[in-house]
């Protein structure tokens, strides 16, 4: 929306008085300076964070190296080793891929139901909103923390009560069969903020719609399946993007998960007897690309990892930002 | 529909757009009524039972939180005592202050103008950029990780928060993203109108859009603060060989590792964690909703 007076440039041109500092830079040429000025420190940010240590992990990941001695080319080794050797990968890596496939869907399912029963109310609705957004400002360790002692087998909460109907409760966090699935509960808990932006979306669909289809004898699961979901669609698009990517890289409630239901040091304080307890369940991608790079000092290999992990992600950024209209450039004004 | 819905209430506040009375209600639509609010009000009482269980074991006696119990049997707040002289909590809590108030005010003087910049000044290259900070916001941090830690530990920082605190001051990508966003919906008239006026660019900016655009702001700012206090692997990345570096929410994953059976403490604990986050979200709720809303599904 560049208005004509920034057109046609230079005051001088526009016979309007011209601004008092260096009145003899025209305003156009002021302008894109200022706008490099503003820009500067996060294109730096943007060079050093992100541009150098891409292309620099994709150099690592073909040398041996140890922070200590200097890199060692060692060609396609770790690459190799990664794909044929390395003994706890694929059960990483397939763990991650669980948290992609289960954790993301049943997410966005309850996050959208809850948000359906808030958009049918009008009285109240914040104090209801605040109850169901207010667990995602958590914390994830002090939720993990909790859900651990919420579930824990001896004294905790949920098999007591549990117990009052009689039910045996099992060992959740303890029990490779369930220490996943009990993480998607936390989860679950902390929907919150998926909850509100489709809360958002469910509000932004034209009411006539509904009548419309109401009138048109629609009942109320059409109406949710031919009004409400392909008017929400791109708000569904949007979460399942942004949520497999937040999925791929799934650490920290897994990570506090092993470590505080094993009753052991966290990851980082050396101990790896805790990665991934139970058994390996709780072991996901990033973890063990962290406990090789930065536990056992094997940077080159942790660096191949980072580049499957990039080319992975790559598909889902592609995705992105092609599907996602909040992420195109073109909506300047 | 049932005959309770009026209109849509308004995000972001409590009050809904038209306030109209509800219906009589009868037959059918009463029975769906009582079974909506009756499912609405089972799963709050799910979705707060933990919290509550939480506050209740932190003021048990460190022997009752090892049995069945649910209610404690006495108020025991020394729990809240206990932990400070076993961990050093007041330590903790101020290196996290410090990381969170720090990360917010470095990403403001950089994230500002950025964002700003690229919703209203068009350049050659803006484009370009726009992309590169919606990658650099969706790159999972570990693709990064070992040239960055590299970087560090050649300056010798690592054993810090300062790692985490300091490439703020270069910009954050989803901040800029969401001021960004932010800038696209105010109106452009005004800033003409300063410039007319004689103001600079960055007179534009400060006096005129800064103001209007006070809100995406506080967003960005809230969910960058948030972000810093609830971050656990950067400080595992940096600090885990420092036990003085440590924010209180690193701490609190290593507690029980270090006090294995004291769930008493390790609630209490959880429950100092968990309270400024809960006291600055009712301080700044509508932010919070506006802010969500904003961050990437608009249009």
């Amino acid at each position: 929306m560049t208005s004509v007076i920034d057109r046609l440039g230079s005051p001088a041109a526009t016979g309007l008085p011209g601004p008092p500092a260096s009145p003899r830079i025209p305003r156009k040429r002021r302008r894109r300076i200022a706008a490099a000025a503003m820009v500067a420190p996060t294109v730096a940010g943007l060079l050093v964070f992100y541009a150098y240590p891409l292309v620099a992990s994709i150099y690592y990941s073909f040398t041996s190296y140890d922070l200590f001695s200097p890199p060692r080319w060692v060609g396609l080794t770790n690459y190799e080793f990664l794909f044929t050797s390395d003994p706890r990968i694929g059960n990483a890596a397939l763990n991650t891929l669980w948290f992609v496939v289960v954790l993301v869907p049943i997410k966005i399912v309850v996050a959208l139901a809850i948000a359906g029963l808030l958009a049918r109310r009008t009285r109240g609705s914040g104090f209801w909103r605040t109850v169901f957004y207010l667990p995602s400002l958590v914390p994830p360790v002090a939720g993990v923390v909790a859900f651990v002692f919420l579930f824990n087998p001896g004294s905790g909460p949920v098999n007591v009560v549990l117990g009052f109907f009689g039910i045996e409760g099992p060992l959740w966090f303890s029990d490779p069969a369930l220490s996943k699935p009990s993480l998607v509960l936390l989860g679950i808990w902390m929907m919150g903020d998926l909850m509100v932006i489709m809360l958002a979306g469910l509000l932004d669909v034209p009411r006539e719609l509904y009548e419309a289809a109401s009138l048109d004898g629609a009942n109320g699961w059409q109406q949710v399946r031919f009004v409400t979901l392909p008017t929400i669609q791109p708000i569904l698009g949007f979460s399942v993007v942004t949520g497999v990517i937040a999925a791929l890289q799934y650490f920290t409630e897994a990570a506090v998960a092993s470590s505080v239901a094993s009753g052991q040091a966290a990851v980082g304080s050396g101990t790896a007897s805790t990665l991934g307890y139970p058994g390996d369940s709780l072991l996901t991608y990033t973890q063990w690309l962290y406990v090789r790079g930065f536990s056992n000092y094997q940077l080159g290999y942790a660096s191949a990892m980072a580049v499957v992990l990039f080319v992975t992600a790559s598909i889902l950024l592609v995705v992105a930002m092609r599907r996602i209209s909040a992420f195109h450039p073109e909506e300047v004004s | 529909m049932t005959a309770v819905t009026t209109a849509p209430a308004q995000v972001g506040s409590d009050e809904p757009a038209v306030r109209r009375r509800p219906r009589r209600l009868v037959g059918r639509a009463l029975l769906a009524w009582i079974a909506e609010n009756a499912l609405l009000l089972a799963l709050a009482v799910v979705f707060v039972s933990p919290v509550v269980f939480v506050v209740f074991t932190s003021v048990m006696h460190s022997n009752q939180a090892l049995t069945g119990d649910l209610l404690p049997r006495s108020l025991e707040l020394g729990n809240y005592v206990r932990i400070f002289s076993e961990a050093p909590l007041a330590t903790w809590y101020g290196n996290t202050v410090l990381y969170a108030v720090l990360s917010t005010a470095f990403m403001l003087v950089a994230s500002v103008p950025a964002g700003y910049a690229l919703a209203k000044l068009r350049f050659r290259g803006s484009n370009v950029i726009f992309l590169a900070i919606v990658v650099a916001m969706l790159l999972p941090p570990q693709v990064t990780a070992v040239p960055v830690y590299v970087m560090w530990s050649e300056l010798g920082l690592t054993g810090s928060l300062w790692p985490l605190i300091l490439p703020n001051l270069l910009g954050d990508a989803f901040s800029v993203f969401l001021i960004r966003q932010f800038f696209l919906t105010i109106p452009t008239d005004f800033a003409n109108a300063a410039r007319m006026d004689g103001a600079s660019e960055w007179g534009v900016l400060w006096r005129v859009m800064i103001p209007m655009a006070r809100p995406g702001i506080a967003a960005a700012a809230i969910f960058l603060f948030f972000r810093s206090w609830n971050d656990y692997y950067g400080p595992l990345l940096y600090a885990s060989e420092n036990q003085a570096a440590w924010p209180v929410a690193y701490g609190l994953a290593t507690y029980r590792g270090i006090h294995g059976t004291d769930w008493a403490g390790t609630m209490a604990l959880t429950v100092v964690v968990l309270v400024p986050v809960v006291v600055v979200f009712f301080l700044a709720q509508k932010v919070f909703v506006e802010g969500i809303a904003l961050s990437g599904v608009k249009g």
